[in-house]
């Protein structure tokens, strides 16, 4: 199969439902001739023109306001926050409006709409261009969380964020736009709410999000060259969460490590780690629940720090260990 | 203007309806019949009715916390409103949204609102999508002089201005941002001058005079109608009851109150449509008592509705 970026493949899933659905229309900062700032959209307003490619003022309330309104009536837009740390000013549009005009209005209502955002650090950009907020949305009922770590899980799940009537928060990593994987050329959905069991493996499970996929599964190598069989489970949207994938693969392990890039303190592995406990794989756990998580510190600028401030796959191969012994 | 006799009979009977509506729940509240908070919008009936009657019936608005004059203007069900507002399930939104969420999606008023300003971005987008869809309906975004000093404010006429949207922003400017006033609130004179540094009109009329508010609405909405952009309308009234249900009002004096009544906005037009003969007072008696029976039998209809069932709590979360 052919291989193609993150962001290609993100493109292209933009593309191929802007030409299958009028109602698709791309809105945010930038997303016209200069391509979003990470080049995502590049292209596109040369093919579907700048009504349907819409640049805005730098206005992250208005971006988000205009693109619930316009869902309210029939549209479906694909709305870009150009860095997530930037969502805190579409606040209120996303959270009280977006997310709760359907149950307020008595199910009388639809709002389908994707917010696209680039979340994570690693780029040297600091503590307002590298933050991770999707545990602040699943807290939101009325929203929806998508994660996608590998770009054939980008474009199918975005296709079906797309078509779902409800606001999607999609969100997209920086530091993966430039990873490459095989992508059909063809359109197909991936239905949100459903895992992956990214690899297979017996001793222990790795729960990852996001960036840490990637890392989880060089660490899942370097482990295997000592004898440790590693599972790596990517929830790849984080509501609705697929629980039962989760906790069969922990009832198969016994030992659970989750792993994300958002600070610890309220972050999503919270959340992961009371459902395993609320489940039937409570009774197969054979040690704590183990979170691998960001220092709870903002991002800092320095390079060594910021690194710091993340698991990188060094961190993941020595906390499976310490869950092992 | 020459007074059209059927649309003054109808803005009469559209405003004693927003007017006795607002007495009964006033005093359902009182009695401790229902629960939660309300916003009355006593005394400017006008504003909400010569506003949306410059509107179509496939046209859409916003409204706002202080939205039960808007609903009825645009022509809801008061039965399901006042069910709503009563928290059953036959409401407009079976008893979900309560009085500041009601929405008539069918009558195309997009809702009320919780959050001041919250519905100005909103009003971008309806505007954005019936461009985009080449309709040649409009939306009226209200909101009121409180919300005008929130950023989106800002955001939103700017971005209704750049792209040259089918909206008429309505401000109704009461005076009052709970107890903060406008004269503490604003630095200008005229809440409508910052129309001009978005590039559209801004316009002040009286509105507590609904024939004014109609006609400055009509220019607004055929503007926005013949893809010239939208205008932003501000209409000077006041409200005479608290904010809302816990307002002591420490902020303001009876003599300013008392100084608004002078004004009141059906008195006014009702002495001038018999003035210029537009109707009888006996015409006028006629309507005003089917405006309160039509209240009357809203009531009995909410009061007679079912509660939602406790099973039902987690619907209409996700589509």
């Amino acid at each position: 199969m052919r291989e193609i970026t993150y962001a290609e493949a993100i493109r292209e899933a933009l593309r191929q439902e802007m030409a299958r659905d009028d109602s698709v229309f791309l809105i945010g900062e930038d997303v016209g001739t200069y391509g979003g700032a990470f080049g995502v959209s590049y292209g596109l307003i040369d093919e579907f023109g700048e009504e349907r490619v819409r640049d805005t003022p730098i206005s992250e309330a208005g971006i988000m306001g205009a693109a619930t309104g316009a869902a309210l009536i029939g549209m479906r837009p694909v709305a870009e926050i150009m860095f997530m740390d930037f969502t805190t000013i579409a606040m209120d549009q996303l959270v009280n409006q977006a997310a709760k005009l359907r149950f307020m209005f008595g199910g009388k209502a639809k709002v389908p709409l994707v917010l696209r955002t680039p979340a994570g650090s690693g780029t040297g950009a600091a503590a307002h261009h590298s933050q991770s907020f999707e545990a602040w949305f699943i807290h939101v009922p009325g929203l929806k969380v998508v994660m996608p770590s590998t770009p054939y899980d980008v474009k199918g799940l975005l296709l079906a964020s797309i078509r779902d009537d409800n606001p999607v928060v999609f969100v997209e990593h920086k530091l993966l736009y430039k990873t490459r994987g095989p992508v059909p050329e063809e359109e197909y959905t991936i239905p949100l709410g459903v895992a992956d069991v990214k690899r297979p493996g017996k001793d222990v499970t790795i729960v990852a999000t996001s960036i840490m996929v990637p890392r989880a599964l060089e660490a899942a190598e370097a482990l295997a060259e000592e004898g440790i069989d590693a599972e790596v489970v990517d929830p790849r949207t984080l509501k609705p969460f697929d629980g039962e994938t989760v906790v069969t693969s922990v009832m198969k392990t016994g030992k659970v490590l989750i792993v994300h890039e958002a600070c610890k303190t309220g972050g999503v592995g919270a959340e992961i780690a009371s459902r395993i406990m609320e489940s039937e794989a409570f009774d197969y756990l054979e040690a704590p629940i183990t979170r691998l998580a960001g220092l709870d510190i903002p991002v800092p600028y320095n390079r060594t720090l910021e690194r710091h401030r993340v698991p990188q796959v060094e961190n993941i191969v020595a906390a499976v260990k310490d869950l092992l012994v | 203007m020459e007074l059209q006799r059927d649309l003054c009979v109808d803005m009469l009977s559209q405003m004693y309806k927003i007017r006795f509506f607002e007495q009964t729940v006033d005093d359902l509240f009182a009695r401790g019949l229902v629960h939660g908070t309300m916003h009355l919008s006593i005394g400017q009936e006008a504003s909400a009715v010569g506003s949306i009657s410059a509107l179509r019936v496939e046209d859409y608005i916003l409204s706002t916390h202080r939205g039960h004059g808007h609903c009825i203007a645009k022509g809801a069900d008061i039965k399901l409103m006042m069910a709503e507002f009563m928290g059953k399930e036959t409401g407009y939104c079976r008893g979900r949204g309560g009085s500041m969420h009601i929405a008539d999606i069918e009558g195309r008023n997009l809702g009320a609102n919780g959050v001041v300003g919250g519905g100005i971005p909103l009003a971008v987008g309806v505007g954005l999508s019936l461009k985009m869809q080449g309709r040649d309906e409009i939306v009226m975004g209200f909101f009121g002089d409180g919300a005008a000093n929130q950023g989106s404010f800002h955001e939103a006429l700017n971005m209704a201005a750049i792209w040259s949207l089918p909206v008429v922003y309505v401000c109704e400017n009461n005076q009052y941002g709970m107890s903060m006033s406008t004269r503490r609130a604003f630095k200008i004179e005229k809440m409508a001058q910052r129309a001009a540094s978005y590039g559209m009109p801004g316009v002040t009329v009286d509105g507590n005079d609904v024939v004014e508010v109609y006609e400055a609405a009509s220019e607004a909405v055929e503007r926005a109608r013949a893809g010239e952009g939208p205008t932003l309308l501000e209409c000077i009234t006041y409200r005479w009851k608290g904010h809302s249900k816990s307002d002591q009002e420490l902020y303001r004096t009876k003599d300013e109150i008392e100084s608004w009544k002078n004004k009141e906005p059906i008195r006014r037009f009702l002495e001038l449509l018999i003035t210029q003969r537009v109707i009888s007072e006996d015409e006028a008696r006629k309507i005003e008592e089917e405006a309160r029976r039509t209240i009357g039998e809203a009531l009995e209809y909410a009061r007679a509705s079912p509660e939602p069932e406790v099973d039902t709590i987690l619907e209409g979360v996700y589509a």
